[in-house]
């Protein structure tokens, strides 16, 4: 007879067939013992018996799916998180960016849009206001809505403000926030010039000519297939002389696209793609 | 991973007065032990993460930061890097993650030994030593379930003594150790065959 453990992994990965037959979302080739884990506390949370128990329901009724998609997506981020990344992409990266008369950048998974916030406040005090224009995509909805409206804990605005000097900001961080009781909103400013969208890594097309793709600490979810197909997507979406930014635990050495980058300092996960 | 031992893997949890500990304990492996050592050292999200170089310079071990997808290997400590999860996959290879922390940790000892115990099943030792906090606890009976050996560090002798403590409210631990009679103890168990 089966262990308890191995049935419950073919019950997850018949769940996930199931899924991505019904919904078009491909959770197949994420990596699994982080999923997993994710599954089980959206299980126990939802009082299902199992995962067959939930299968049943979730592929019929639209509104579990997406409550299960929520459970299973990471849909929070920090802004600035990794201080001298973005110190980086201020000194190195922008100056090649001021060099195009209008830039084109893409935030992929980009949560509850802490990051593409981020970018945007960078820019702007770097004199880019107007000349450019941040394409943030996530796949989960819900999660894009909460990034649209731009409002978040007031708690959380300490660690974002001691996160933006280490930085490098040039200002005082509560210019780009008003205070409502217990929520930051974020300035009408930095929302106009980022578009936010719905987009699937795993089976949509590249967005089309980017000069930035940033996509930090999503790509750890993925099987090494599955990272292989998002950075051949990433690759075709760049042009020559961009910069793809990686999380400060990934890499692309070892990928099929490594040969065409080169990162512009040991350890900063910023890429260059080289000229052909 | 030898597939005639008993076990596969070792994981550890410590936090507060980590870094001594962890000096005893990886000191006190010899360089051809024969299995995995998998750490998660409660740490500043900001820290620069050192410890793992500092450590390998001088133990007999091979100790680092843990890549992703980088596949385990006996002789070698990997310690979870400052704000990741890090999770032991079925197939043995490394993976780790942003999600929300637990237990107000991130890299949380739960979530490195739930994920480790379901990897490797009764295949797998656990240890608690000092700290403050209850992260492990958890974890460290879900190794206990499935049927590997759990070790918790004598909280009389440790620097920090709640974590231990919570561990051995959750767990009736298999044994309980000074922290220098633990790397003995892992020496002799790492040596056990599976049972024919």
């Amino acid at each position: 007879m089966m262990k308890t453990s191995d049935i419950e992994n073919i019950e997850i990965s018949l769940l996930l067939e199931g899924i991505f037959d019904v919904y078009g979302y491909d959770f197949r080739e994420y990596a699994e013992a982080s999923l997993k884990r994710r599954l089980t506390q959206w299980l126990h949370k939802t009082g299902f018996a199992g995962f067959s128990e939930a299968q049943a329901v979730v592929l019929r009724d639209r509104e579990l799916f997406s409550d299960l998609l929520d459970g299973i997506t990471v849909n929070v981020s920090e802004m600035f998180r990794d201080p001298q990344f973005f110190k980086a992409i201020r000194e190195v990266v922008v100056p090649h960016l001021k060099t195009y008369p209008f830039i084109k950048i893409w935030v992929a998974g980009c949560a509850a849009g802490e990051e593409a916030y981020s970018l945007a406040i960078l820019l702007c005090e770097e004199g880019l206001d107007g000349h450019y224009r941040i394409y943030a995509t996530d796949i989960n909805e819900r999660v894009l809505q909460q990034a649209k409206e731009g409002v978040y804990p007031l708690e959380r605005m300490r660690q974002f403000t001691h996160s933006y000097q280490t930085a490098g900001g040039k200002r005082d961080f509560a210019d780009y926030y008003t205070a409502r009781y217990d929520r930051a909103i974020l300035s009408q400013k930095l929302k106009n010039n980022i578009v936010f969208a719905s987009h699937n890594l795993t089976v949509d097309a590249g967005l089309g000519e980017m000069q930035t793709v940033l996509c930090r600490n999503l790509l750890i979810y993925f099987r090494p297939a599955l990272k292989e197909r998002v950075l051949t997507l990433f690759d075709g979406s760049l042009s020559n002389g961009g910069f793809l930014c990686l999380g400060m635990k990934e890499t692309l050495s070892g990928r099929c696209i490594s040969g065409g980058y080169k990162e512009l300092a040991r350890g900063t996960r910023i890429y260059r793609k080289q000229y052909a | 991973m030898h597939r005639e031992l008993r076990f596969c893997a070792v994981v550890v949890g410590v936090s507060m007065g980590g870094v001594e500990a962890l000096r005893v304990l990886l000191g006190g492996l010899p360089q051809d032990f024969r299995l995995p050592v998998i750490i998660v050292h409660h740490t500043s999200p900001d820290s620069q993460s050192n410890l793992a170089a500092l450590l390998d310079s001088f133990c007999p071990l091979r100790i680092k930061e843990a890549d992703e997808e980088e596949k385990i290997e006996a002789g070698t400590a990997y310690f979870a890097p400052p704000n990741y999860h890090l999770l032991l996959e079925r197939d043995g290879t490394l993976s780790l993650s942003v999600d929300m922390p637990v237990c107000f940790a991130r890299p949380s000892v739960d979530v490195l030994f739930e994920s480790a115990a379901k990897a490797c099943g009764p295949g797998l030792i656990g240890i608690i030593m000092t700290g403050g906090g209850s992260d492990g606890s958890g974890g460290l009976k879900t190794i206990k379930d499935m049927g590997g050996i759990t070790i918790v560090q004598d909280p009389l002798e440790a620097e920090a003594d709640f974590m231990p403590r919570s561990a051995l409210a959750a767990v009736k631990a298999d044994h309980v150790l000074p922290l220098k009679g633990i790397a003995p103890l892992l020496c002799a168990l790492a040596e056990r065959k599976k049972e024919q």
